[in-house]
């Protein structure tokens, strides 16, 4: 079994197939989750926005329903129906992983618009308040005030969603993309040894998850540390 | 960030809109202004749903006057005040400072607002900051948004088209440099005003409600404001807090600093106000001199409120 294992894996190059597939799994989650975060912010903020101003709450409404669509269907339907209805008639040749990362991120954005949400109306209105008051805009109320603080209350959320989309990567497949566990994959239908390829995989997004895990709290803890002073 | 630019679109937009706000006010013709007050509401009225919590209010703020506004809680005191800068969209009416309409969405608020000052019952610093910044932010960011508009005006209306230039203030042009150490010099000599020059560099949570809300108070005066509003600065403080910052105040009044103050201390309002409002049912029920209305009461709701109160 381990000799198989050995074989595939470096005799037969399959490190280099688990590299890149290590490469784009983590291309697809992290970028993934930064278009998310820019998209969920955008919704978040006009959502909140929508409150006061009529013209945000049409883009308000637009958000929603961009929400409620890529919350209310699974992420393999999204990949395929974007490869299949929209990037292959279009012709659009574009990577598989971008394909993904632009899928990823857009699914993400849906998740983390909530987040985001939640994070700005964790922020005592007081603070908002404040900021207009003194004569600032909005927008730059906002930024230097409301978002500095919510990010702090939506770090373990968003974290969560890291090692959410981390996972839902394994599904990129789907439309070609050669990720982790298509690599894996296919170490193991080489020669049909097929335990050892699936353990590792298995290790290999959870020692990715345990990273994760740790950075995001370490980040948390420095992010914390400013308010104690 | 990307999410600020689409809202200052959005907020322009809602800045532009043409079509007056309060389509009902076109029935009750706008009255001429005083030229002389600072702050001038007409017919103001708040509703939530049916509930009307601010009654067709008419009133003026000349400079100077300190007004003190008291009466029962739900009397409509905060909500009044609120609406003197638009913090609550007024339902219905007009509120003038300096003659500028502030329910005019053509007029632009965050210009207006820089020039009133306002304190918060619970304080409202920005968690996120240290003490300096809290007191610095809005006058660099102010500045510079200045400058930078100034600048603008320099390269598109070059020549000609003068009118535009010379209504717009004048702005001297300062590198971001010069404004932040204007800026925080500015804000060391308040704070060392209230003897928290060493707080500079700490953050609000470490302080304690006193020095909160006094470098809350300075915070607006950094910003040069013709009036103050004080929406209860002493009611979330503990009672031996309460005296160092109704001194602060009391000092800014002596100075001649115009304001409104909501406050529940009756003996400061009697002290300090050359003003008394007492509101009650979403009114001014009565409002005179303080001598007049904690010694002679006329309007039965105030006396009944004097009576529990004093």
């Amino acid at each position: 079994m381990w000799e198989s294992f050995y074989q595939q894996f470096i005799t037969y190059d399959g490190y280099k197939l688990v590299l890149q597939g290590l490469q784009n799994t983590l291309i697809i989650a992290l970028v993934g989750l930064v278009i998310g975060i820019v998209l969920g912010t955008l919704v978040a903020v006009i959502h909140v926005a929508g409150t006061r101003s009529k013209v945000a709450r049409v883009f308000a409404v637009v958000g929603d329903v961009y929400t409620t669509l890529f919350r209310g269907t699974p992420i393999v339907v999204q990949l395929l129906v974007f490869h299949f209805v929209i990037f292959l008639p279009l012709q659009l040749n574009i990577p598989g992983v971008w394909e993904s990362v632009i899928v990823f991120g857009l699914n993400s954005g849906a998740y983390v618009s909530e987040i985001m949400r939640g994070g700005i109306l964790s922020v005592d209105i007081g603070q908002t308040e404040a900021g207009r008051t003194l004569g600032l805009s909005f927008a730059t109320t906002m930024l230097k005030i409301v978002f500095p603080q919510a990010i702090k209350n939506v770090i373990p959320t968003l974290g969560n969603e890291l090692i959410a989309i981390t996972k839902d990567t394994s599904v990129a497949g789907y439309v070609g993309t050669t990720d982790l566990t298509v690599a894996f994959s296919s170490l193991a239908s080489n020669d049909y040894k097929i335990i050892l390829p699936y353990i590792f995989l298995a290790l290999v997004y959870l020692v990715i998850v345990i990273i994760f895990t740790v950075i995001i709290r370490l980040v948390e803890r420095r992010l914390r540390k400013s308010e104690r002073r | 960030m990307k999410g600020a630019e689409t809202l200052s679109a959005a907020e322009q937009a809602r800045t532009k809109v043409q079509k007056p706000k309060f389509a009902k006010t076109e029935k009750t013709p706008v009255e001429p202004v005083d030229p002389d007050a600072l702050i001038e509401v007409q017919h103001l009225t708040k509703r939530y749903g049916d509930l009307v919590v601010l009654d067709d209010i008419s009133e003026k703020v000349y400079p100077g006057e300190k007004v003190a506004i008291i009466g029962p809680s739900g009397g409509g005191k905060s909500t009044f005040l609120r609406c003197l800068n638009v913090l609550e969209d007024p339902t219905d009416g007009y509120v003038f400072f300096e003659g500028n309409n502030l329910c005019d969405l053509k007029v632009d608020i965050n210009l207006q607002r820089r020039r009133m000052g306002m304190v918060f019952q619970q304080f409202n610093l920005f968690n996120n900051m240290n003490v300096l910044d809290n007191i610095t932010l809005a006058p660099i960011h102010v500045a510079m948004q200045d400058i930078r508009r100034a600048r603008f005006r320099q390269v598109f209306h070059k020549k000609g088209d003068s009118e535009k230039q010379n209504t717009a203030p004048e702005v001297e042009i300062r590198s971001k440099k010069q404004v932040k150490e204007e800026a925080e010099a500015r804000a060391m000599q308040l704070l060392s005003r209230i003897g928290l020059a060493d707080k500079a560099k700490v953050y609000p949570s470490t302080l304690s409600g006193g020095q909160r809300q006094r470098i809350a108070i300075v915070r607006a005066l950094a910003m040069n404001p013709k009036v103050m509003l004080f929406d209860e600065p002493t009611s979330a403080l503990d009672p031996e807090m309460v005296g160092e910052v109704l001194a602060l105040i009391k000092e800014l009044a002596d100075e001649g600093m115009t304001m409104v103050i909501v406050t529940h201390e009756m003996g400061f309002a009697r002290e300090v106000a050359t003003r008394v409002l007492f509101m009650a049912g979403g009114k001014i029920a009565e409002q005179g001199p303080p001598a007049q209305i904690f010694g002679a009461p006329q309007n039965e709701r105030l006396r009944e409120f004097l009576s529990k109160v004093l």
